[in-house]
């Protein structure tokens, strides 16, 4: 037996004969992910981490305080019942441990691996403020996984109520669109999920790289809307191969639900935006994943760019993505550049780790003031402007203050462009009636619905750039919301 | 959902025409629009391509294409009775139709394909239609009968000569926009040189300009910013903005040199699919 089966043998008595102390809790060592060697990594696409083993999952469900206020599941945006999910893991009852969190998250091998727990419930755990260190809290989002993954073979498919008759439109096949899907779907509606591109699962397949997300996951889970009876139409723009008035009116639906995302990059307005080797990070990432464009002369036709050396600007998981998608397609430097301080950084702490494993160089508090071309119209070089903190701003983060005269160049051959997204705009431009903010997303109400009776919309076509666990929570109030709406028809 | 091949034809040396099975984009494609396809699903490019014509009762849309580089040579050996795996549209804004007056058309070797559905709707909009069609050579030049069965006036030129006038299309442009009665609008597709070159002469003469682009494009829904040009000094999507724009206030230099941004590696796949089906056609 190792040390670490030991040391759970143990506190499983103390626990199972009531004599556990929170001073025993506190002891055990937080566990560390296993993750793929950082040099083997950056010339393969495979998952990073790993998963915990099964004894490193129990030892840190053993972390676990069992508050009885539970503020974790307060963090949580769609309240898992974290704490006894996690009790449940102690007792290796990993089946209820997966229901309870099914009970709130459809997506949990999806959203273990991708949320942002640290801002999320790992922000409010007990453990993490004890040693007032969000990185000491219990690794929810890694305890969350391992039990979604022991599931993995199972195709366990949800009950089908019986036919209501209803139909309902689903439009945009990511998160959102799962879930709602999903839940109307077990009420028994008919629904119908349409997708522009041509495979389903929005940012899930074309943005979030298989090192961190790998595709099979989101395959299944298309698989079980498939075989719920769920149909899904590929290759179907809403807006332009039919607008939502003429599925409302034309193809007969009786409701639906706009979960199409953001789509529509940021660019920051600078000179030289346009030249050769600039990238938006949606299209660096869709040729990389949707593409297949990593296979570029292997059996994909789709091509990509293989700069020597490239920048990167953002500092959330979107620039992560594209920087260590960079690293793996054989870049010798990989520029990070963030206009604030590492601490303001939006990109999960686990993905700024492994880009950094991956040398991936950091350059913070620096922005681009413009790209410097080529004969060629080809990139050449980066000029950056240095910043420092200054006083706190809307949003609590200390704003970013330029240095004057502190211009300097970077030698790159390629720039990628991460600064996030604004709202597409084929709805707003071909759905009258439908009210929209200032910046172009969809207004809705707190169930999700909109002016135009009998749509709902959830997601960052509503929200803005947000998060997979946003999307899924606004899916399922839309999805009851819609019930509620056609029940009373 | 895939798309079968109702019929095919070559047009001319590089040049191939299609009826494909799409009733969806078939009913609600206008003048102007195009699509993206791809022919197979998970390691095929996404492209663009041209909607020449529908055929709404039928549910067909007639495709034409060029053979420049891999997927368009893929393309090309799909005979009837085969299919295209995925298509999306109608994709983009659909042409401004209205009567203007005189409108004068200007077409470009394959640019003549996305042109025809354009200069048709402008004459059922009661304009007075002047089309110049052109090619490098006689062999190259498509459409010809169906510009004559719709243009007041039809021009035609080789840049060789083999066929019709000797010039280039923006000879008689300039003569047309030297008339009495000079048109009211100009619409040119057609290579991004030879849209430039239309544009300078029109703007000289004061005609209002339409070009429609044909940029480097991969989801085609405003998702990539791949296809954006400098309109004005402002970015634009060719994709959701476009694909038509005021000629005269596109960056053209900058569009020409994007357009050949993965030139090297697009080379090297369609050397490489050629070789790979030299091998097979040695096995037959």
């Amino acid at each position: 037996m190792s040390d670490d089966q030991e040391l759970l043998r143990q506190l499983l008595e103390k626990q199972s004969n009531g004599t556990i102390k929170p001073s025993d809790r506190y002891r055990i060592p937080p566990q560390q992910m296993p993750a793929q060697n950082p040099v083997a990594r950056r010339r393969n696409v495979n998952e990073v981490a790993l998963g915990y083993t099964e004894t490193q999952a129990r030892l840190e469900a053993m972390r676990c305080l069992q508050c009885k206020n539970a503020p974790c599941v307060e963090g949580c945006p769609v309240r898992i019942r974290i704490r006894d999910f996690v009790a449940a893991i102690t007792e290796a009852d990993y089946k209820k441990a997966l229901s309870i969190i099914k009970e709130n998250s459809l997506l949990p091998a999806v959203c273990g691996r991708v949320c942002p727990q640290e801002v999320q419930c790992q922000q409010k755990c007990t453990v993490g403020k004890k040693y007032k260190d969000v990185n000491m809290a219990v690794s929810i989002g890694r305890l969350e996984r391992f039990v979604a993954d022991l599931d993995k073979d199972n195709q366990s498919i949800p009950k089908v109520a019986s036919e209501t008759g209803k139909k309902i439109a689903v439009v945009g096949s990511g998160p959102g669109g799962i879930v709602t899907a999903t839940d109307l779907r077990r009420m028994g509606h008919d629904v119908t999920v349409f997708e522009a591109f041509h495979k389903p699962g929005g940012v899930m397949v074309y943005g979030i790289p298989e090192f961190r997300l790998p595709k099979a996951i989101v395959q299944k889970e298309i698989d079980v809307l498939g075989e719920m009876g769920v149909k899904i139409m590929c290759n179907f723009l809403v807006g332009k191969t039919r607008t939502i008035e003429q599925l409302l009116t034309l193809d007969g639906f009786d409701a639906l639900f706009i979960g199409v995302g953001a789509g529509l990059p940021r660019f920051m307005g600078i000179e030289g935006e346009n030249l050769i080797g600039v990238f938006s990070a949606n299209e660096y990432l869709t040729r990389a994943n949707l593409m297949n464009a990593y296979r570029f002369g292997k059996g994909a036709d789709t091509p990509i760019v293989r700069p020597r050396r490239v920048a990167v600007t953002g500092g959330g998981n979107v620039a992560m993505d594209a920087a260590r998608t960079a690293v793996r397609l054989g870049a010798e430097k990989v520029y990070l550049v963030y206009r604030r301080s590492e601490k303001e950084m939006p990109a999960r702490i686990e993905e700024v780790e492994h880009a950094k494993e991956e040398g991936v160089e950091f350059r913070l508090l620096q922005s681009p003031k413009r790209i410097l071309a080529e004969r060629d119209s080809s990139v050449k070089a980066l000029e950056l402007l240095k910043y420092e903190l200054g006083e706190p701003d809307d949003s609590g983060r200390r704003r970013p203050v330029p240095v004057p005269g502190s211009e300097f160049q970077l030698e790159v051959d390629a720039v990628i462009i991460a600064i996030g997204n604004t709202a597409n705009p084929l709805i707003s431009q071909t759905t009258s009636g439908l009210k929209f903010n200032k910046w172009g997303n969809i207004i809705v109400d707190d169930n999700c619905k909109t002016s135009l009776e009998g749509v709902y919309a959830g997601g960052d076509i509503v929200l803005g750039a947000a998060t997979v666990i946003l999307a899924m929570g606004q899916g399922r109030t839309a999805a009851v919301a819609i019930n509620d709406y056609l029940s009373g028809k | 959902m895939s798309h079968k091949i109702v019929s095919k034809q070559q047009l001319a040396e590089q040049v191939f025409s299609a009826y494909v099975e799409a009733p969806l984009i078939a009913a609600a494609r206008k003048p102007g629009q195009f699509v993206i396809i791809s022919i197979s699903n998970e390691y095929s490019e996404r492209i663009p391509l041209t909607i020449a014509d529908v055929d709404p009762q039928n549910g067909i849309i007639r495709l034409i294409w060029q053979r420049v580089g891999k997927t368009t040579a893929e393309l090309s050996e799909l005979e009837v009775g085969d299919t295209i795996e995925n298509i999306v549209g109608p994709l983009g804004k659909p042409t401004h139709i209205q009567k203007f007056g005189t409108v004068v058309c200007i077409g470009g070797g394959i640019g003549n394909a996305p042109l025809l559905p354009i200069a048709g709707a402008m004459k059922q909009a009661s304009n007075r239609l002047i089309s110049i069609i052109g090619a490098r050579n006689k062999q190259l030049l498509i459409l010809e009968d169906e510009f004559m069965q719709i243009s007041d006036e039809l021009i035609i030129t080789t840049d060789d000569g083999s066929y019709g006038r000797k010039a280039l299309v923006t000879e008689p442009l300039a003569e047309i926009c030297q008339r009495y009665d000079k048109p009211d609008l100009a619409i040119a597709i057609g290579p991004a040189v030879m849209m430039k070159f239309c544009c300078e002469v029109t703007k000289q003469y004061k005609v209002p300009t339409v070009v429609s682009l044909n940029t480097i494009m991969v989801d085609g829904t405003g998702m990539c910013g791949g296809c954006r040009v400098d309109v004005d000094g402002q970015t634009k999507f060719v994709c959701v903005d476009g694909p038509e724009f005021d000629g005269h206030k596109v960056n053209f230099d900058l569009m020409i040199r994007r357009l050949d941004a993965y030139k090297a590696q697009e080379q090297q796949a369609l050397e490489n699919y050629q070789k790979q089906k030299y091998k097979i056609d040695l096995d037959k």
